[in-house]
């Protein structure tokens, strides 16, 4: 029942993300560093950062693939998150900074604060930084929905407020005085939930742990898109005027969506910091947002794996050219953009789908250019 | 009007109190020369002050020559200078005198007599021939006060010509005045009218040192002259605020106005625009370097030659990326956004390998460098030359619009593009020189730009943000909302700046912008009617 619900791509989709978090890191811990099936550890931190923009990519999809919502902010989201695990890090630290402050970090000694500003209260805590990895983000998107939805602020106009509110926060971050590390960010983590940070066997586990949010962010936006609710978002996406004169509350489907897909960017931030080991201000960047973007564009807007594939194919593509051509990175990256907007409108999987059934009714549902209103 | 009223009443005032205490006559070198002969230290030091007070050519030279002891009695009780070479001069004429015999004693000076010195030096650069030095020393008194230069002070007063030096003598002295113990009290309240009247910090600085002898009548008169420096002070802060609001203003204008032909006129999302105005920039960085490098004369037209060029090097590279890219994408907006996000990367990365990652050095032509003041404001030239510059263009752009062939058709397209082609315009033709116009300003902008910005390949980037809020802001499809915005975002930062700090102003001025589009979603001066639906 629930199968025929997700389709064959998802299922073989998170078949695979499964059997990755296993066989990863039993071939990286288990299996011995000569064999030729071992997996080094800097490929499983490598391939644990694609698999958390990957779910920043199909959090992306949900509210532009399948709602119409161009957010070019979801870059916040994600920082959020992450600076949200970066706080619980840094408490984790405690006495062993480098000035050696029983409760302030090393920034704050060398800052000269005295105490903790209220923003750092209860993240000495796991469960709270991981609550709020997932409210935060949560909640500024729910307030900034709540105030564009309902005065019908679209398009266009909602993908430049969005990137307004990323860079606002950028500039924020920047400041010493939002008690954030300012332009250094976070870093220098010492461990997570007792084991530490830099250790094999707590890479691999959250390199498991990254696939498994990428299959259960899957599974999610999935069954979101494919139950009724879903239908009333494609609806929106391509004649909104229409669904509200159906008598569909529009702003309502679009606020739930938009607060849980900025939510599951906030998750993919949490996943990120601790596989890199830093956060700072420059992941608010308008860039980045729109970088997370094409993504979505390359592997096939409104399909959900396919925004996952791209994220892993543009950042395979990205450290490819970064370590061989750095200098050439940025025109591929600008000629992708071009590119894939002009030849490959349905992205890579999209482009698959129709090639291999091109005599079968109903493909896979490409977004309507010009919406009908 | 009546502030420059109080001003003469006081300087005529202050000038009849001087002329009361002035000494009858100031005494000629010769009678005050022979007292430095008489070796006695009570007698030169008299002798210091008479010729600083005798307002004498010849006083500074020889009060220099006794604090360097190089001042000489001969034998014949005649007085010397001998310069710095070793050569003789009468010290009363200037005139070089016959190598006398040896034992020429030079004046002997003790600490009185060289505090003495000190301070009638001061004093004398006063009547220094150079009115620039006569100014910088009537300055340097007003805040020293030292009662010392009180007679050099009175001399050059009666003599200075220049209406501008002079009242910085007359400030001086009312400094002193003021403050010198033992001022009689109708002069210390001259002296705070022409201090009130100089209406800066530092003259509040010098009410503020109430002499301990003051009656509560003068603190009443020198506590309401604070009070009325201060409200001067806000004022003149006021004006300078509005004026950098202004110029930041300008600089949005620049930045947005391309803008608000490619999008508020065609709806195009120009993510590549903040690059059409680096592309200006570096235009003008490679004319300057070709005219340094060819014809170093014509380094002051540099500007002009590069403006063109970066109106057609811009407006080249926008018709390409129109006629190229944008064309497939009509209607597809969002794609577009990411297509010329694309042009935009690649522009950057070209630039940066075409011309390197670092900031490239654009001089400023010498009538751009410098500043002036006006009522106390000051203003650096570049800036205001930007804020004419941006209006200017501001204005040719709306002439184009409504006069020309050129700027009909294009209305016509905007308006209803079939009707248009009907009427046998060629509207792809129409839209890709509006959307070379469009780029062709921004690369003018880049003009501008590069005269108060660090040129980079990251310069575009910084303005993109702030163009597209411009434009949103003002409404999408008014020129005259985007010159409204324009400024008063400009104005609206600088004056949160004192408030909040640069940066949390600049969050500031951002979150207003999302909440007002989320109240008027089309602008402070939306279109009406059909256009709208388009």
């Amino acid at each position: 029942m629930i199968l025929s619900r997700l389709g064959r791509g998802t299922v073989l989709a998170l078949a695979f993300l499964l059997a990755l978090a296993l066989a990863v890191p039993v071939l990286n811990l288990a299996v011995p560093p000569g064999s030729s099936f071992h997996v080094p550890t800097h490929w499983v931190v490598l391939v644990g950062k694609w698999l958390t923009f990957a779910l920043l990519a199909v959090a992306l999809d949900l509210v532009w693939g399948y709602c119409g919502i161009l957010s070019l902010g979801h870059g916040a989201f994600f920082a959020l998150g992450g600076y949200a695990m970066g706080l619980h890090l840094m408490r984790e630290i405690g006495p062993r900074g480098v000035y050696g402050h029983p409760v302030l970090p090393d920034f704050m000694v060398f800052l000269n604060m005295k105490e903790l500003p209220w923003t750092w209260w209860g993240f000495s805590s796991f469960p709270y930084a991981l609550v709020m990895a997932l409210a935060v983000p949560g909640l500024l998107a729910f307030a900034l929905g709540w105030f564009a939805f309902r005065s019908r602020v679209t398009g266009v106009y909602l993908s430049i407020i969005t990137q307004a509110m990323t860079y606002a926060l950028l500039l924020a971050f920047f400041r010493n005085d939002m008690g954030f590390g300012g332009n250094n960010g976070l870093t220098d983590f010492k461990d997570i939930l007792g084991f530490s940070i830099q250790a094999p066997g707590t890479r691999a586990t959250l390199f498991a742990l990254s696939a498994l949010a990428l299959a259960l962010g899957l599974l999610v936006a999935r069954l979101v898109v494919t139950s009724k609710l879903g239908k009333v978002l494609v609806s929106i996406r391509d004649a909104e005027s229409r669904t509200r004169f159906l008598g569909y509350r529009v702003e309502h489907y679009k606020l739930f969506v938009f607060t849980l897909s900025a939510m599951m960017a906030g998750l993919a931030g949490a996943l990120y910091v601790p596989q890199v080991g830093i956060i700072n201000p420059s992941e608010f960047a308008p860039a980045n947002s729109i970088e997370a973007v094409i993504w979505v564009a390359v592997g096939g807007r409104g399909t959900l794996v396919g925004a996952a594939l791209g994220a892993v194919i543009v950042n395979a593509a990205k450290s490819w050219f970064t370590g061989v051509l750095p200098e050439y990175w940025l025109f591929a990256l600008g000629a992708l953009f071009i590119g894939v907007t002009l030849f490959l409108p349905k992205g890579v999987l999209g482009t698959l789908t129709t090639l291999r059934r091109p005599r079968r009714a109903a493909p896979t549902p490409a977004p309507v250019a010009q919406p009908a209103e | 009007m009546s502030m420059f009223r109080r001003l003469a009443a006081a300087l005529t005032l202050a000038g009849l109190c001087l002329l009361q205490t002035i000494p009858a006559g100031a005494a000629g070198l010769s009678d005050i020369l022979p007292r430095f002969a008489t070796d006695s230290y009570g007698d030169t030091e008299a002798a210091v002050v008479a010729v600083a007070a005798s307002g004498d050519a010849q006083a500074l030279p020889i009060i220099e020559a006794l604090a360097e002891g190089r001042l000489l009695v001969a034998p014949d009780r005649r007085i010397l200078i001998r310069d710095r070479a070793g050569a003789l001069f009468d010290a009363a004429t200037g005139q070089a005198a016959a190598p006398a015999a040896a034992d020429l004693k030079p004046v002997r000076t003790n600490n009185r007599v060289r505090r003495s010195i000190e301070a009638s030096l001061g004093g004398l650069s006063l009547l220094a021939t150079d009115p620039g030095k006569r100014l910088e020393s009537a300055q340097s008194v007003f805040k020293s006060r030292s009662a010392a230069a009180l007679p050099a002070l009175r001399t050059a007063i009666e003599r200075e010509r220049d209406p501008r030096i002079k009242r910085a003598l007359i400030e001086a002295q009312a400094a002193i005045a003021f403050t010198a113990p033992g001022t009689p009290e109708l002069d210390r309240i001259v002296a705070v009218g022409v201090l009130a009247d100089r209406a800066d910090i530092d003259a509040q600085a010098v009410l503020r040192s109430l002499p301990a002898d003051a009656s509560p009548r003068l603190k009443e008169v020198a506590d309401r002259a604070i009070a009325d420096i201060d409200r001067r002070l806000a004022v003149v802060g006021l004006a300078q605020n509005v004026f950098y609001g202004l110029s930041l203003g300008s600089v949005l204008l620049l930045a947005a106005i391309g803008l608000a032909i490619t999008f508020g006129v065609m709806g195009i999302i120009n993510m590549a625009h903040g690059e059409m105005v680096m592309l200006g920039a570096y235009t003008t960085f490679v004319v300057q370097e070709l005219i340094r490098a060819r014809a170093p004369g014509l380094f002051d037209v540099s500007l002009v030659i590069a403006l063109p060029l970066a109106f057609l090097v811009a407006g080249g590279v926008g018709v390409l990326i129109e006629r190229g890219i944008i064309r497939f994408l009509y209607g597809r907006p969002l794609e577009t956004l990411l297509a010329t996000w694309g042009v935009s990367l690649i522009l950057q990365q070209a630039v940066r390998t075409l011309f390197g990652a670092n900031n490239r050095e654009v001089g400023n032509p010498s009538f751009m460098s410098g500043s002036f003041e006006v009522l106390g404001v000051a203003l650096t030239w570049n800036r205001v030359w930007i804020i004419g510059f941006a209006l200017a263009v501001f204005a040719v752009l709306l002439f184009v619009l409504r006069f020309t062939s050129f700027g009909l058709k294009m209305r016509a397209v905007v308006q209803n593009r079939r009707m248009a082609g009907s009427m046998g315009i060629r509207t792809p033709w129409v839209d890709a020189l509006t959307f070379g116009l469009g780029s062709g300003i921004a690369g003018i902008a880049g003009v501008a730009l590069s005269q108060i910005d660090n040129v980079s390949p990251n310069l575009g980037q910084a303005y993109i943000i702030d163009s597209f809020m411009v434009v949103v802001f003002g409404g999408v499809g008014s020129l005259w909302g985007t010159l409204v915005a324009a400024f008063s975002l400009g104005v609206a930062n600088k004056f949160l700046e004192p408030f909040a700090g640069a940066v949390l102003g600049k969050i500031l001025v951002l979150v207003f912008i999302i909440l007002f589009i989320q109240k008027r979603p089309r602008g402070l001066f939306a279109l009406k009617g059909r256009a709208v639906e388009a």
